[in-house]
């Protein structure tokens, strides 16, 4: 579509006091066109962040900027920031056009512009057959799409999303983030998009921010996020099982080094020596039931402690000790006789294993 | 994206619609009788009054200018109480309804101390305030506008006597409104006044309206406080006491049942027409 505009979203030091939430020195810088997503836990002030962003909360310290224009005290009407909520916010008394059309007519256009407009941006987001429907007749997904479309309608230079997926059941939260995927393609609308599902940030986000505790602990690409986690917040809650701390002797022995941890070494490979941490993924652990004969570096011996069955995957914790977590099919745990008490192998390359 | 958003809803729906619930257990019917006594307790009074008079006996009295003066001046008051406690009482609702602020207990204290005082004793505590010696009977008084023996001095004895009805009701109406939607209107473009309009006021409407509604059937039938500050001119309640003083109880019945059969038919018909509009959304 034309002429959607592409803003450059800088936070410089923002510092927000409420009751319950309170942001701390964020900084924040997002490229125009760029689809951030800022992840953390529930209570992290992702919510008051975005908030504030679009004028409806006045930071006590810092600076916004959009196109090197500083807004921290325009109000949120005329920032050009588009803003969609978890559940979706819509106008109860506006029938799904007048929803969409409600910018539009703020901003006087005409009503020929806002047919046109509106006609588009639904058939953008597949509503068009919806469009003289209340909102209360809609399911989530449509009427999160309403609100996608609200937004969007009046080309925002920045996007806010706010948990969009999160009131949604995971079937329409599937399609739904395609369809977001899409729509950033099609519009290239510079995109802050708040959530805690690490798959949904990853699925989405150029680049991942991660927030705890009202700051900003990590700022990265999916991948990054994910292999190397900054601190043990960000490697538990990307879902790194398994979490160490030990210490490195400092002696490289041919490109490795080695970690101690409860009396375990570990091959290694990192710059860092003396007191660390370490994160391993589930899925980087192989299970077998006979020392295994490979590249892993590392292989222990352990005993099952836990299993623990998610469906068509389990969690197997197997203590040496240290006690590892490892992700197997249940057809694995079903064939191998898995069963806690007995003995097995793990093996882990040492490249898989994170030092930070 | 299938339909099945508010499975909720239609189970209350069904729930509604079980007439047979009514009398499903001995408690539910110990419980009919017990609240069918205080509806007779209400309705036998009122039926008495309105069937006691003959029509003929009614329209006559209707065309008793004296009469039908009172119950104009009763309807054209009431409905300038409800007007000025709307210009001024739902701004403060919606300050309410969406601001903490120091005192607001205090606030809506006051705004209902009207309901527990005699209403005599409010009559009395505005004619201290707005009697002809007072500061204020005075300033206003210059202005031509004097309160004791007069119309303004029966809007104001209404207002002060019902407009907690009117507040409160606005107030529950702004609650009910989900502030972030006046959010997301502002990032779309509204001005705090054009969120309040577009989005505030119109989804509030209906408790607003509810509020006026209640609001001016009370300044109808209010008596303590009118009769304190404006004997003359008369209005309805005013005229019933009179005629029952100075005639007794059957020149007075006929005046009764008339003013209650017109406050009944003007109240069921807002409230119909209210209703409507609920549907309608």
């Amino acid at each position: 579509m034309r002429g959607h505009r592409r803003g450059k979203v800088q936070v410089r030091g923002l510092w927000v006091d409420l009751k319950e939430f309170h942001l701390r020195q964020i900084d924040l810088d997002v490229a125009a066109g760029e689809y951030f997503v800022v992840l953390g836990p529930t209570g992290a002030g992702k919510t008051v962040l975005l908030e504030t962003i679009a004028g409806l909360y006045r930071p006590g310290k810092g600076r916004i900027s959009i196109d090197d224009e500083d807004i921290t005290h325009v109000p949120p009407e005329r920032r050009g920031i588009g803003f969609v909520y978890q559940d979706y916010a819509l106008f109860p008394h506006l029938n799904v056009a007048e929803n969409i059309a409600f910018g539009l007519k703020l901003r006087r256009a005409d009503r020929e512009t806002i047919n046109e407009r509106v006609t588009a941006m639904g058939q953008l987001l597949g509503i068009d057959h919806l469009l003289h429907r209340r909102p209360r007749t809609l399911s989530g997904g449509e009427q999160q799409r309403v609100a996608l479309a609200r937004a969007l309608v009046v080309e925002p230079r920045l996007l806010l999303l706010d948990e969009p997926l999160s009131a949604l059941d995971p079937e329409t939260r599937e399609e739904l983030q395609r369809a977001m995927a899409h729509l950033h393609r099609e519009l290239g609308t510079t995109t802050i998009h708040v959530t805690h599902d690490f798959e949904e940030a990853v699925a989405l986000g150029d680049r991942i921010g991660v927030v705890h505790r009202g700051q900003v602990v990590q700022v990265g690409s999916p991948e990054e996020i994910f292999r190397k986690p900054a601190s043990e917040f960000v490697a538990r809650f990307v879902g790194a099982r398994n979490i160490f701390r030990g210490r490195i002797s400092g002696m490289d022995q041919g490109g490795y080094k080695m970690l101690s941890l409860d009396g375990v070494e570990i091959a290694v490979v990192t710059d860092l020596t003396g007191p660390v941490r370490a994160s391993l993924r589930p899925e980087d652990i192989i299970l077998s039931e006979e020392p295994l004969r490979s590249s892993a570096r590392n292989c222990f011996q352990g005993r099952v402690a836990d299993i623990s069955d998610r469906g068509t995957v389990a969690y197997v914790t197997i203590c040496v000790p240290p006690c590892f977590t490892c992700v197997v099919t249940r057809r694995s745990v079903e064939e191998m006789k898995l069963q806690d008490g007995m003995e097995v192998y793990i093996a882990f390359k040492a490249a898989a294993v994170h030092v930070f | 994206m299938a339909d099945k958003q508010h499975p909720t809803d239609q189970k209350h729906l069904a729930d509604k619609k079980r007439p047979l619930a009514l009398f499903s257990d001995k408690m539910r019917v110990s419980f009919i009788v017990l609240g069918t006594i205080l509806i007779l307790f209400v309705a036998w009074p009122l039926l008495r009054t309105i069937t006691s008079s003959s029509p003929a006996i009614l329209w006559q009295t209707l065309l008793d200018r004296e009469v039908h003066n009172a119950i104009l001046l009763t309807f054209y008051t009431s409905l300038v109480a409800t007007g000025i406690a709307f210009v001024c009482g739902v701004p403060l609702a919606y300050l309410l309804a969406r601001v903490e602020f120091p005192g607001k207990q205090l606030i809506e204290g006051i705004i209902d101390v009207p309901v527990v005082v005699p209403h005599s004793a409010a009559g009395i505590a505005l004619l201290m305030v707005f009697g002809r010696r007072s500061l204020l009977g005075q300033a206003f008084g210059t202005l031509g506008l004097k309160f004791v023996s007069a119309t303004p001095g029966i809007v104001i004895a209404m207002l002060f006597v019902s407009l907690s009805l009117l507040v409160d009701s606005a107030r529950e109406g702004f609650e009910a409104v989900d502030p972030r939607l006046e959010r997301v209107a502002r990032t779309l473009g509204a001005s705090p006044w054009e969120a309040f309009w577009r989005i505030s006021f119109p989804l509030a409407w209906r408790s607003i309206l509810a509020g006026m509604i209640l609001m001016w059937a009370r300044g109808l039938s209010e008596f303590g406080a009118v009769v304190i500050l404006a004997y003359h001119p008369m209005v309805a309640p005013v005229l019933l006491y009179e005629r029952f003083e100075s005639f007794g109880l059957k020149y007075a019945r006929p005046v009764a049942t008339l003013v209650i059969l017109i406050c009944l038919t003007a109240f069921v018909a807002l409230r119909l027409t209210a209703g409507r509009k609920r549907d309608g959304t």
